[in-house]
């Protein structure tokens, strides 16, 4: 078995065995803590620039599957895990992790410790990594990580947006949260303009469920380009990185709060934050994984969630504890209630405007992988442009 | 959840011997619950005929009855130590059995007992198979085709939509004893009679067979304010036909890609609670056929 290395810019190095695309890979090394769904988040956007550390120890047992990814291609720079499968062991798997990411050019290493990797990327952060399959000398990786471009400021959602605009028309059909349609609304249909940072078609997938029309268009679209499509309403999508690398977003959206209905999603709320005049800070490890518990501090309910996100929205006051009612901020386009909060960390989760009917979650409603307990917020999206239009 | 102030009491009904249906899990549950609720400052009062199991250990409940589980000898117990509240979700068949006995015969309400855990009403939705499959059905999931037969005449009436083979579930009987299944129309007469004699309520399911499915389980865990865990997914090993207890089964459910009943069964798992005002920890187990949903 060939070997590889996985090396992080403070020096650490673990030994292992070589998975995937043969080849050199640097990014952010982070750890995602969801047990199944490696191929949504291979696929997901929002991973360009990050090496994942998967924490669950087997991965790839079901194979992969054509019809499972998120986006056109896989966006992780790298993937680390204990052990992957190679058999497997599902009748919709048609390709093994390996032959997967051999095929998607992804560097991988498996074979390492990842429950110390993980827990030294908790105690000291997460930082750049680099795997290699080429050159095993500890020094040289060491070096390649640390050379490696940080994700602080940079704009990889320009990386990752389509090209073109272009519509969405298919739902989840058979794969839908509530099978039995109870979500269907009036039968109205909506015209919604996404902003692509880097979308996952779930998401996609989910607007056309409660019945909207969607145009997906690219990150540097302008408000005025979004206006000439005359829509009822507008998403803001997530993607990778860090907010304030993509100013021009939040410079769009600021034209268009108050105009419609807006829904923003990870990265698409951390611009909408900066757009209401918020800051946004990066997290000592972020929050990657499928069983995140999140409180609505309105109706004091718990939600299990999917997140992958590395930045967040700063509330204020900063939190010590769980507060009683949601904190309301004054901003330049009214007053913002801080509507969510993490049990894990009491970060901001998700705000509503208490002018306008703009809202926002941290996490990802559309699970994919994860949990459904938030599936229901495409509809809220969809009550809001009823009553913004009745 | 706020701790409820109005109980001081808590009597336990245990499940009695160790059986397919009522394993050692009750034993865990029950040992763990005598725990919790004494740690909450409750007095424990534990009634378990099996005294080969951990919660009859002296040091665990305050007191503790090795007596059988019967309706008389639980309401002696009731008469004797005037619990305020009975918890019948920790012992499996017997107790949920028994506790429906005692709500019928009208003791709780007599000595003043409330149910905590589960309400007679959800018991009763849950082990009743007609008020389960109706249940089901609002909430949109898809359920075998069936009928509930008590007589033999409505059997074979309903036999003949279902088709062979075809599964026999008697209603309220322990770990599905009476349950068969019938390849033809000789073998269901004979079955039915026995399944009939053993339902207390002369009450039998008879549902289109899902042997050969896939079969996986949730465990979930819900509160009073509807908050909603799906602690995790549990799959089997060996398709349906294969008994739970026997198979190999796995958690987190790995292999488990078909999203539909996936999704279906997180999604409904959150529902049919709301319906039945169950909660505590609950099984939620989901067939289906692979390719065919």
């Amino acid at each position: 078995m060939k070997k590889a290395v996985l090396a992080l810019a403070d020096g650490t190095v673990f030994e292992g065995r070589a998975l995937g695309y043969e080849g050199e890979t640097v990014g952010e090394v982070v750890f995602n803590t969801a047990m199944t769904g490696y191929q949504e988040i291979l696929s997901d956007p929002s991973y360009k620039g990050q090496i994942i550390t998967m924490t669950c120890p087997q991965i790839g047992n079901y194979g992969v599957t054509p019809e499972d990814v998120e986006s056109r291609r896989a966006w992780a720079e790298g993937f680390v895990v204990r052990e992957a499968s190679r058999l497997v062991s599902n009748w919709r798997g048609k390709q093994t992790l390996h032959e997967s990411l051999v095929e998607t050019h992804v560097v991988a290493i498996e074979g390492i410790d990842t429950r110390a990797l993980t827990r030294h990327l908790r105690e000291h952060g997460s930082q750049q990594g680099c795997i290699t399959h080429l050159d095993l000398d500890h020094e040289r990786a060491i070096g390649r990580a640390r050379q490696a471009p940080g994700i602080v400021g940079r704009d990889l959602a320009a990386e990752v947006t389509c090209a073109h605009s272009y519509d969405w028309t298919t739902g989840t059909g058979d794969w839908a949260p509530w099978p039995n349609g109870e979500e269907a609304g009036s039968g109205a249909r909506w015209r919604v303009v996404a902003y692509d940072f880097g979308i996952k078609y779930n998401i996609l997938r989910r607007l056309v469920d409660v019945g909207c029309d969607v145009t997906v268009v690219p990150a540097a679209t302008s408000a005025q380009a979004v206006e000439a499509l005359k829509p009822h309403g507008v998403f803001l999508s997530n993607g990778p990185g860090d907010p304030e690398g993509v100013p021009y977003a939040a410079k769009a959206v600021e034209q268009l709060i108050g105009r419609y209905p807006i829904f923003g999603i990870c990265l698409g709320h951390q611009i909408l934050g900066l757009a209401f005049g918020l800051k946004t800070y990066k997290l000592k490890f972020g929050h990657h994984g499928a069983n995140h518990p999140v409180m609505d501090l309105r109706t004091r309910k718990v939600e299990i969630t999917s997140q992958n996100h590395n930045f967040a929205v700063q509330g204020e006051p900063v939190l010590v504890d769980i507060p009683k009612v949601s904190p309301v901020i004054d901003t330049r386009y009214g007053r913002l209630a801080m509507t969510h909060v993490s049990l894990n960390d009491l970060s901001v989760e998700g705000m509503a405007s208490l002018e306008h009917p703009v809202f926002s979650v941290q996490y990802h409603p559309e699970a994919a992988p994860g949990p459904h307990d938030a599936a229901y917020l495409f509809g809220e999206f969809v009550r809001r442009m009823e009553n913004h239009y009745a | 959840m706020p701790k409820r102030t109005d109980i001081q009491s808590i009597l336990m009904i245990g499940s009695g011997p160790i059986v397919i249906g009522q394993a050692c899990e009750f034993d865990y549950s029950g040992t763990q619950a005598c725990k919790a609720l004494k740690a909450e400052g409750y007095k424990v009062i534990l009634i378990n005929s099996n005294p080969a199991t951990i919660m009859t250990d002296p040091e665990l409940a305050d007191r503790t009855y090795v007596e059988p589980i019967t309706l008389e000898v639980v309401e002696k117990v009731i008469e004797r130590e005037r619990p305020d509240a009975l918890l019948p979700t920790m012992g499996g068949q017997t107790a949920l059995n028994t506790t429906m006995g005692l709500v019928k015969r009208g003791v709780l309400e007599k000595h003043g007992v409330t149910l905590v855990g589960a309400s007679a009403e959800a018991i009763h939705k849950a082990e009743d198979r007609e008020a389960f499959k109706q249940a089901m059905q609002r909430i949109g999931l898809r359920v075998p085709k069936s009928g509930t037969a008590h007589s033999r005449q409505e059997a074979v009436a309903i036999v003949e939509t279902v088709g062979f083979p075809a599964i026999i579930r008697p209603s309220f009987t322990m770990g599905g004893t009476g349950g068969n299944i019938a390849y033809n129309r000789e073998e269901f007469e004979r079955l039915i009679e026995w399944a009939l004699a053993m339902s207390p309520v002369s009450q039998v399911l008879i549902e289109e067979s899902v042997i050969g499915w896939k079969e996986y389980e949730l465990e979930v865990m819900r509160d009073l304010k509807d908050n909603v865990v799906i602690v995790c997914s549990i799959e089997n090993f060996d398709p349906m036909g294969v008994h739970t207890g026997d198979s190999i089964t796995v958690a987190v459910g790995d292999l488990d890609r078909q999203r539909g009943p996936t999704h279906a069964g997180c999604g409904s798992a959150r529902h049919p609670r709301r319906d039945w005002g169950r909660h505590g920890r609950i099984e939620y187990p989901v067939r289906y056929q692979p390719g065919h949903w």
